[in-house]
């Protein structure tokens, strides 16, 4: 540590550091240390690969629930068993998938992209994982029983309540929110911490790439709109179970409150699963076409215009309630002016393109579908904020369309998109090409057979959430349409799964940089060693891999025990050496005694209070602090 | 091409109090989710009360003394809270000791009062909304102290049984910092549920 | 049906612009053709916007043919295309404004024109949502002149009528594309639906909030008629039930009154007054059964007689078994309750 600065690693050195580090960071084969690992990018591999299954097992209900509509009058469902299978997709896509997968994701790429060797609550992250997949887990088992809840993701009271929803079906739900919205609140947490405090140097809040900005501004959107389904979900559990009334209105409890509540977090959902697919296309728009993106700060300002904005527009779920008109006419308002900052980041992405050298390649086709559907989504927006427009649209198959646009083209597009670019970071081989383009054609095609339809459906006066319909309305020939698009994008995710599955073991090995992108999570080998970065990058300029060669690094973190460097939060100047944490079985028991926290209260009520116990036990284990013993063996040489 | 070391990080300092430590950030972004937590809680309570007339439903709030008692004492907690804050930052052992374990007392008398306060609601839970908003708000808050009770509690004995480092001094002054967010978080409940309903009279 | 048949009939739903008894854009009254028109405003407003983005969109692509192996561009400053890309930007955004005031202040009008809309003259009516019915109430001058139906509701046509909303048990919304919007029925609450029907005919009213286990099967028949035959509709419902007059009548009558269906239902001029299910009185006047689970008609209603637990799984009417000479009796007596 003598030798002079600035000098180039010694290749010796660069081995022993290697063997060293890894021996600090990594996780072994052992049962004990797969449960106990804390390393990001294990735990978003878990995270990822839960997400993507739930989101095949929503799938695969959504084309049964297609099937049965294919034809009027059909008996191939049943009703009880329909309206589970709705209140199924809706609740697995949105808490299970789409939420849980972006987070993912970022779990895996925010410490990398932010220079770093772990993310910021290396064990709140493993805790929040299992939280996460106990909750699922519990909510299809109920399912798969035929517990499954039936009244909708949105569980509208009363008829969600206890008198109209006798049983434990809703109960399963309400408690699996609570599992999904600990995960998540954990994570966001994490990804502020991180991003805020453990950016490479240099790498200042102008510097940061838009991907961190959208899981900057997510993750605070996440702190102030998931506690109030968490609210709202207590409220509701303890109206079933021990007879409180906040919705009873009989007692002076008012089922508007519900909707208040659940919209409030509700439409920001929307909004928290969009912008990190937003910070997915930025980056792949500048990779692909080789061109910083144009307007950043436009840019960051739009995300953060979006996060705000999001909190202005829950009211346009309730404006067929009764609301008196002025106010409505402010949140018709509010909803239309998300438009601009949208609009202005469309026009952004396009004009990188326009200006720069792109190359067609898969993940750029999914940002071009992208574009096309979510745009129409976005317009269709426009049209529901409109308060007499939306009386006549509201809850048919034209809101089924548009939110299908803006979802799976806001968000499943870009994540299908991330995949194929990220996947040899993650893995260390590229994805097919020529399936990737079977993927997106089937996909593209299939989801506007599916999908377009529905507008006309719902204009032809289709409500939504009916097991079946009459003969005669007119609505046969564009259900059977529809039903048939389905399974193309049934066949294209087929597809997808072949396709990852094959270039796992047979793909083109990737090297560190197969696009030559200019993030730092390109800067390390492919699939990233335990500790993420021998030594800690410099950050120059905005796209930090295209600054003139040779990059800047930084030594002096300890390669003998976890260690990660700690910067200011807005100029990023190395501050201080921050301990990570070991990996710990702790958060694995605190996740199982969470679990039988809240599975047991739906049983037994008192167990809200018994059942809180174990997991403060678990708890103290788990942060029991380090002994000045411990911590001074650590630091001697 | 090789990249170029330019620097050396190894003589920066291992841990570091409030906004340069990571746990601080963790910390308060908790303090923001369960901040939001009591403000859309309390949001409930008004909207409905906005939809039930008169309130309380019986006409009875909840007795003052016990939630009074409990008001003043939170508040003057702050002095010997505060006081282990800066006992923390000066990284001064035998007084962070004491005012961890004064701290410890005090959470523990608070507790005892708030158990009671329960019993002078005038109101069960399952009697009406009303009734269910006011518990709902009390229990949120009895949960938060009860959890900052026992990390307090965990400190102590820690505190009790090694010397600290300056990480540990870190997480007392983190600590003292929820504290805060505790007893500021209880004045707006104090109001709503002590005396909301008296000015609705 | 073949696939080219039904790739044809959907051209044809396009082209007619979804015209139908279930139809937002096929207006039949005031409200729905105010909505009607701002959808037009919209569609052409949109449209253009989303063209816009399509065409720069395929422009980039079209460009992108050139497109070399050239070195990454760092910074936005070094292409000659950065100046006229802001001033487009600044374009477009200024269009996106321009775009969404004009709709706005639409929606703003729109919306208060519709809210202000004449009720003084207007006909009042109740409707009651409950699983998975409707009860339609006539306010009269004087309570014997009050009409009460089940999931019809008959409106005379130019005149505006005042629904008001309650809902018995869980919410549920009321939506009659052709003659307007929605408007949720929510317990507890009151909530008020304004309809002006402008043209003659039958359409198809159907719950939009889901409401449970037959939200598919909650339908409502809308008959806009002249206002003559609807003095003379309302005249005869106010009419208590005609005597059985047939022997298989008269013993379909006793059943009734004897069984448990006199529990539950009401037939004015009759013992039968029960309030928790439809009101049937002049059943045999209705377009449905079920809440338009099934066409009107002798067999359909004795289907449903016999099992409606198959026809409406779910719904709240038990199954009461009954021979065939029962039943059809049954089924006559109601089948005579014009």
């Amino acid at each position: 540590m003598t030798t002079a600065l600035p000098r180039e690693a010694d290749p010796a050195e660069i081995t022993a550091q290697h063997a060293q580090l890894t021996r600090t960071w990594g996780t072994g084969q052992s049962l004990f240390e797969r449960l106990a690992t804390v390393d990001h990018k294990i735990v978003a591999r878990r995270y990822v690969i839960t997400a993507f299954v739930f989101f095949v097992l929503a799938g695969v209900l959504a084309l049964l629930m297609r099937i049965q509509l294919a034809q009027p009058d059909s008996h191939l469902i049943d009703p009880d068993r329909y309206n589970q299978l709705f209140t199924m997709h809706g609740t697995t896509m949105m808490f299970l998938f789409a939420v849980p997968i972006m987070e993912a994701i970022a779990v895996y790429l925010v410490p990398l992209m932010c220079g770093t060797r772990n993310i910021s609550f290396p064990r709140l992250n493993a805790f929040s994982y299992w939280v996460f997949l106990f909750g699922g887990v519990m909510i299809w088992i109920a399912f798969l029983m035929n517990a499954g809840p039936e009244t909708g993701w949105f569980s509208y009271v009363p008829l969600a309540g206890p008198e109209y929803s006798p049983g434990k079906r809703t109960d399963f739900w309400a408690q699996m929110v609570t599992f999904t919205e600990v995960a998540a609140l954990a994570v966001a947490v994490e990804l502020i911490a991180t991003i805020l405090k453990q950016r490479a140097p240099g790498m200042t809040l102008a510097r940061m790439p838009l991907f961190l900005w959208a899981m900057l501004v997510t993750s605070f959107m996440v702190i102030i709109a998931m506690p109030a389904v968490m609210l709202a979900s207590s409220f509701l559990i303890a109206d079933r179970l021990i007879g409180t009334h906040f919705f009873n209105p009989v007692e002076g409890g008012d089922a508007l409150l519900w909707q208040h509540l659940f919209w409030f977090f509700g439409h920001p959902e929307v909004y928290i699963i969009f912008l990190p697919a937003l910070g997915m296309v930025s980056s792949i728009v500048i990779t692909f076409a080789r061109r910083t993106i144009f307007a950043y700060t436009l840019m960051v300002l739009a995300l953060v215009t979006t996060g705000l904005l999001a909190f202005g527009l829950w009211v346009h779920h309730m404006f067929a309630t009764g609301l008196p008109h002025l106010g409505s006419s402010f949140y018709t308002a509010a909803s239309m002016m998300i438009a601009i900052p949208s609009g202005m980041q469309i026009f952004a992405w396009i004009a990188t393109l326009w200006d720069g050298k792109p190359r067609f390649m898969t993940p750029l086709l999914f940002v071009i579908g992208f574009i096309v559907i979510f745009v129409l989504g976005g317009l269709t927006g426009v049209m529901l904020a409109s308060v007499p427009l939306d009386l006549q649209l509201h809850d048919t198959y034209f809101v089924v369309a548009h939110f299908h646009y803006v979802l799976i083209g806001g968000a499943v597009f870009p994540l299908f998109a991330a995949f194929y670019y990220w996947f040899p970071k993650f893995t260390g081989r590229k994805l097919s090409e020529r399936l990737g383009r079977w993927n997106f054609w089937l996909f593209f095609i299939g989801f506007n057979v599916t999908f377009f339809p529905m507008h006309i459906l719902g204009l032809a006066g289709m409500p939504r959430r009916v097991y079946t319909y009459a003969d005669g309305l007119g609505w046969e020939s564009l259900n059977l349409l529809s039903t048939l698009g389905a399974l193309m994008i049934g066949a294209s995710v087929l597809l997808f799964i072949v396709n990852a599955a094959r270039s796992l073991k047979q793909g083109e090995p990737a090297g560190d940089n197969p696009w030559g992108a200019s993030t730092l999570e390109w800067a390390t080998s492919s699939p990233p060693p335990p500790y993420n970065f021998m030594h800690i990058p410099v950050v120059t300029g905005r796209e930090a891999l295209w600054q003139p060669e040779p990059r800047q690094v930084l030594e002096g973190l300890s390669p003998a025990h976890r260690e990660v460097l700690c910067t200011s939060a807005l100029a990023a100047v190395p501050d201080i050496r921050q301990h990570s944490a070991e990996p710990s079985i702790w958060p694995f028991w605190t996740a199982i005694a969470t679990a039988i926290w809240f599975i047991a209260s739906i049983f037994d009520a008192r167990a809200v209070l018994w059942g809180s116990l174990p997991v403060a036990v678990c708890l103290i284990a788990w942060m029991w602090p380090t002994p000045p013993r411990v911590l001074q063996q650590r630091t001697a040489p | 091409m090789k990249p170029r070391i330019v620097g050396d990080v190894s003589s920066l300092p291992d841990a570091a109090f409030s906004h340069r430590s990571l746990i601080w950030w963790g910390v308060l972004g908790f303090i923001l989710i369960e901040g939001t937590v009591f403000v859309l809680a309390g949001g409930a309570y008004f909207f409905l009360m906005n939809h039930s007339t008169p309130w309380p439903p019986h006409r009875v709030p909840p007795e003052l003394l016990l939630g009074t008692c409990f008001t003043v004492l939170m508040m003057l907690s702050e002095i010997p809270n505060v006081w282990a804050d800066r006992a923390a930052h000066g990284e001064h052992l035998r007084q962070t000791r004491i005012g961890l374990a004064l701290m410890t007392l005090i959470g523990l008398a608070l507790m005892v009062i708030r158990y009671f306060e329960f019993q002078t609601l005038n109101v069960s839970w399952d009697d009406n909304a009303y009734g269910s908003i006011v518990w709902a708000l009390l229990f949120l808050h009895t949960v938060h102290l009860v959890t900052d009770w026992v990390d307090t509690l965990v400190l102590t004995v820690f505190a009790h049984m090694h010397d600290l480092e300056r990480t540990h001094f870190s997480d007392v002054a983190d600590n003292c910092l929820y504290w805060h967010f505790v007893a500021i978080a209880w004045l707006p409940i104090y109001a709503l549920l002590y005396w909301v309903p008296r000015m609705m009279k | 049906m073949s696939g080219r048949k039904h790739i044809c009939a959907a051209l044809v739903v396009l082209l007619a612009g979804c015209s139908g008894q279930q139809a937002a854009l096929d207006a039949a009254g005031d409200q729905a053709a105010t909505i009607g028109d701002l959808w037009t405003l919209m569609l052409w407003v949109c449209g253009f916007m989303y063209l816009l983005v399509l065409i720069f969109l395929a422009h980039a692509i079209w460009r992108a043919r050139h497109a070399l192996d050239a070195e990454p561009l760092t910074h936005g400053s070094g292409s000659r295309a950065e100046h006229p890309l802001r001033m487009a930007l600044g374009g477009w955004v200024g269009l996106i404004v321009v775009g969404l005031f004009v709709l706005s202040l639409a929606t703003f009008f729109i919306d208060r024109s519709l809210a202000q809309a004449r009720t003084d003259d207007a006909l009042k009516i109740k409707v009651t949502a409950a699983q998975w019915w409707w009860k339609v109430e006539y306010e009269g001058m004087a309570p014997d002149q009050r009409v009460v139906t089940a999931n019809e509701l008959r409106l005379p046509v130019g005149q505006p009528a005042l629904l008001e909303l309650h809902a018995e048990d869980v919410i549920h919304s009321l939506w009659i594309p052709n003659l307007g919007g929605k408007e949720d029925l929510i317990p507890g609450r009151i909530n008020s639906l304004l309809l002006t029907p402008r043209r003659e005919g039958e359409y198809r009213g159907q719950c939009a909030e889901f409401c449970g286990l037959q939200h598919a099967k909650m339908a409502l028949d809308a008959t806009v008629m002249n206002p003559d035959a609807f003095t003379r509709w309302r005249q005869q419902q106010l009419t208590p039930a005609p005597a059985p007059s047939t022997p298989e009548q008269i013993r379909g009558h006793e059943i009734f009154m004897s069984g448990p269906c006199a529990a539950c239902h009401q037939i004015a001029g009759t013992p039968a007054s029960g309030q928790t299910g439809p009101n049937l009185t002049h059943l045999a006047s209705r377009r449905t059964i079920a809440a338009g689970a099934r066409p009107y008609s002798f067999e359909d209603l004795r289907d449903w007689l016999r099992d409606p637990q198959s026809v409406k799984p779910g719904n709240h009417m038990p199954v009461v078994q009954l021979s065939d000479s029962d039943l059809n009796a049954l089924t006559a007596y109601l089948d005579s309750l014009k």
